[in-house]
């Protein structure tokens, strides 16, 4: 196996597949209809499990008798928490960069002593049929003690507000821990403040009195969520001998086999986790919801259980992300110049700890060189269901409040958005707020790309339309990874890699394998492993796959391409070092005669010495940041408070783009994820926290009839610890487009919308309360 | 020596200071030494065992996000930072 060299470029190299956009190799799978997601595995005996769940949002579960449905006919076993070991409420690293407070996970699973959201589920059933599951989820008697709920950070926060886990760690404590459980003994105050950071930098009085011009501002964005179409769903076979088998739809088949075992208290080697297709994740599915219910239900009945859930399951049960209120002050001198920042980020966790503050805050102005600043962070637990990533998760809703400050700020000064951003643009090495020095990437390549555009150069004309820009930071991340390659005595080889293929993973890790050894990419026959089939690969998330993940095949590749040579030596009868390999063909450095293809010496592999297998296994550094600039038009009907999006472009640093079709595909994806954000998405609450939007119908995502074309622009500027130069792509579309709508509505109307959704009614409220002055 | 920025709320244990030289060839030497200048904050670091970093935690050296965390080496003129860990989606 070779070892990670840090700072190879190769990306202003020509390449042969690296950059081209091949038919994907599951594309005939997934248009026919072939291709197994969740819920389409099947076992002889199969159970069904439905889970009954919470109808309050703050309950005590003072106790629950499941005698009735247990002996419903047809029911084969009843679960509740109590049927499992109470997990332990310390942080923990499941020793291969996972980190989770498993005991708050275990309890989101299954509710323990407390209903904490309006569908926590209770307990669960499985039975020879789905409705004769749900029929029997009926039959449980549950005695609650409704309590009164908190629905949102800012009433959390209050000093009488009720308080939902009575030991969480109080916030006086230094440490940078995120909130856990005290022991019984151990004084506390009572608080729904989960925790609370900050970050100082150079004296941010001094800056503010230093500003010819300041903003202030408070921004509100509410929860949504991350509305993949496939609902989570998983089977599980605990067999007689020990072996549990669990088939789901995950973002990583390793966190659902180490999660299962730790909440059932099992061995890791005693779980195999199978990744199915996913219909989507964004985040949400780098968490358990379904796995170790079905787990422990096939335990208790001796049979498989399926357990698939319903849209309104997804809604009500599985994580949105959170809802934030920001405020930020901004101070610039009369010339331009950034030169004071102070921030508040109130994030809502959902029923547990651990909203994603920490990267809202370390984001919100990452992209820009600003020498004083103190910003502060608050985690607030509110009875909703807990907050699960979704894409760049955090950064979004921080760049709402940061990007239309820019805006205004801009507006001050006399001074056109984007060269406002140009000119305070963090370079490679200026310090950030947060502390560490900006790393490098193409953030002023990828304004001037927009810059030079034809939609930033082509005058908005027409009544009520006005046109709006944003940039978006997002840290990438890397992680442990692992590839298997084998070679066929046809010349093809077989890849095995460790990530779910959410964004077209399977082509561009076969890219890497491809270009590396100079075959057809259809040659690179690729899959996504199973737990025991190949080695521990992190989370199909972070926008870490290509990065990561491509390491490993990279790596595995170069092994593959040095046993070759070795073969042809052998074969020579002459020393590897006279061997010379170029595009997939063999050859004596010298000696014109002999010359061998790959696919004839993989014919020959077996009597020159056995199989030609590779592995790799890497845990890379420098994934570097992303970053994104949007341009959007927009017309406002002033009658009815619609938003229309006439045109949008958004532009992004690709390091250097493997398989361009999908990194435009991500691009698109994120922008139109952000302008449902933007303009219609939300979880709308009852005064008792019961969702009254737990369907498609009623939570408004985009469709196509809604959006233009996604112009999309490419920028190329490798990432030098990367091979072929890769970036992470999948995040930081998302991270702009809120603002930039918001700036553009502003450009049309002259109304500042600092509350998502900019939804119609919205609209018409701003629109009459300004006739109104 | 390298130098040590200090989060904000466990200043309080370094009477004040953002930063501090320490020395140290490792995050793990770094932290030993921080704690005999400033005794108690290698709990707020460190987990339990006090072989790891507190989960959630996440070390910047030069920039970079450290892989390695407590095994990650450290120059002589490294910069180091503790950060909330971010995660993605």
């Amino acid at each position: 196996m070779l070892e990670y060299k840090p700072n190879t470029v190769l990306s202003n190299e020509e390449f042969d597949t690296v950059g081209s956009s091949p038919i994907r190799h599951d594309g005939a799978d997934k248009v026919t209809g072939r291709a197994k997601y969740g819920a389409d595995t099947n076992l002889p005996g199969m159970l069904y499990g439905k889970i009954l769940r919470s109808p309050h949002a703050h309950a005590v579960i003072k106790s629950v008798d499941t005698s009735a449905a247990q002996a419903h006919p047809g029911v084969h076993a009843v679960i509740t928490s109590a049927d499992w070991p109470e997990t332990s409420m310390k942080l923990v690293d499941l020793a291969e960069g996972s980190i989770h407070n498993l005991g708050f996970l275990s309890m989101n699973v299954l509710a323990r002593g407390k209903a904490l959201y309006k569908g926590h589920a209770i307990a669960a059933v499985a039975a020879v049929s789905a409705h004769v599951a749900e029929e029997a989820t009926k039959l449980i008697k549950v005695d609650y003690e409704v309590l009164k709920p908190v629905l949102t950070a800012i009433d959390g926060m209050k000093p009488d507000a009720p308080i939902l886990h009575e030991r969480l760690a109080s916030v006086a404590s230094p440490a940078l821990r995120p909130g856990g459980l005290l022991e019984d003994n151990a004084d506390s105050l009572r608080t729904n403040i989960a925790n609370e950071f900050e970050f100082n930098l150079g004296d941010v009085e001094q800056g503010f009195k230093d500003a010819d011009v300041i903003v202030e501002k408070t921004t509100t964005t509410q929860a949504v969520h991350q509305g993949y179409i496939e609902p989570q769903a998983a089977v599980a076979e605990w067999t007689a001998d020990g072996k549990l088998t669990i088939f789901s739809s995950s973002q990583g088949q390793f966190t659902v086999r180490d999660h299962t075992a730790r909440f059932l208290g099992i061995p890791v080697g005693q779980v195999k986790a199978v990744p199915m297709e996913i219909g989507g994740g964004f985040g949400a599915k780098g968490i358990t919801y379904v796995e170790p219910i079905a787990a422990l239900l096939s335990q208790k009945s001796g049979r498989p259980v399926k357990v698939q859930l319903s849209r309104i399951e997804v809604f009500e049960g599985t994580g949105p992300t959170s809802g934030t209120q920001i405020s930020v002050k901004l101070g610039a001198t009369k010339d331009g110049k950034l030169i004071a920042a102070e921030a508040e980020l109130i994030y809502e966790a959902g029923a547990f700890p651990g909203s994603p503050v920490g990267a809202g805050i370390q984001c919100m102005m990452g992209q820009y060189d600003i020498p004083n600043g103190h910003l502060k962070a608050i985690d607030v637990v509110v009875n909703r269901p807990k907050a699960a990533a979704y894409r760049a998760p955090g950064a979004p809703a921080s760049a709402f409040c940061m990007e239309t400050a820019m805006d205004e700020l801009a507006e001050k000064l006399g001074i056109e958005a984007l060269e406002f951003r140009l000119m305070n643009i963090a370079s490679e090495g200026v310090r950030r707020v947060t502390g560490p020095m900006t790393p490098f990437v193409g953030y002023t390549e990828t304004l001037q790309a927009v810059k030079d555009h034809q939609h930033y150069n082509t005058k908005l004309e027409g009544k009520k339309r006005g046109r709006g820009l944003a940039t978006g930071w997002w840290a990438n991340n890397s992680g442990p990874a692992s590839a298997l390659l084998v070679v066929n005595s046809d010349g093809t080889v077989s890849l095995t890699e460790g990530s779910p293929d959410i964004g077209g993973s399977r082509a561009a890790m076969a890219m890497h394998v491809a270009e590396v050894l100079g075959l057809p990419i259809t040659d690179i026959k690729p899959q996504v492993g199973d737990t025991d089939s190949i080695g521990f690969t992190s989370n199909t998330g972070g926008s870490s796959v290509t990065f990561k993940t491509g390491w490993a095949c990279y790596n595995a590749a170069q092994s593959v391409k040095q046993q070759m040579v070795e073969r042809a030596a052998k074969i020579w009868e002459i020393p590897d070092t006279d061997v010379e390999y170029k595009e997939a063909v063999l050859q004596h450095i010298s000696d014109p005669e002999l010359k061998l293809n790959f696919k004839q010496i993989a014919a020959r592999m077996i009597p020159t010495g056995g199989p030609i297998v590779a592995s790799a296994g890497v845990n890379p550094p420098g994934p570097g940041p992303s970053i994104a600039v949007h341009l959007v038009d927009v017309e406002v009907d002033t009658d009815t408070g619609k938003v229309e999006i006439l045109r949008y472009t958004a532009a992004q640093d690709a390091g250097k783009a493997i398989h361009p079709a999908y990194v435009e595909g991500q691009i698109q994806g994120g922008a139109v994820q952000g302008i449902g954000w933007a303009l219609n998405e939300e979880y709308v609450y009852d005064d008792e926290g019961a969702l009254l939007n737990s369907s498609f119908l009623d939570y408004r995502m985009p469709t196509s009839l809604d959006l233009p074309m996604i112009d999309t622009i490419i920028v190329e500027v490798a990432n030098p610890a990367h091979p072929y130069g890769v970036r992470g792509v999948g995040e930081v579309p998302i991270v702009p487009p809120m603002a930039a709508i918001s700036n553009a509505i502003y450009d049309a109307i002259g109304i500042r919308m600092n509350d998502l959704p900019m939804s119609p009614d919205k609209i018409l409220e701003a629109l009459w309360a300004e006739e109104g002055k | 020596m390298a130098e040590v920025w200090i989060p904000p709320k466990l200043q309080q244990l370094t009477d004040g200071k953002q930063q501090i030289q320490v020395e140290g060839t490792t995050v793990r030497r770094l932290i030993n030494n921080l704690e005999l200048l400033h005794p108690g904050i290698k709990d707020f670091l460190c987990d339990e065992m006090q072989e790891d970093l507190v989960p959630g935690l996440a070390v910047i050296i030069d920039g970079e996000v450290s892989l390695l965390g407590m095994l990650d080496k450290v120059k002589e003129d490294s910069e180091v930072h503790f950060l909330p860990a971010i995660g993605g989606g």
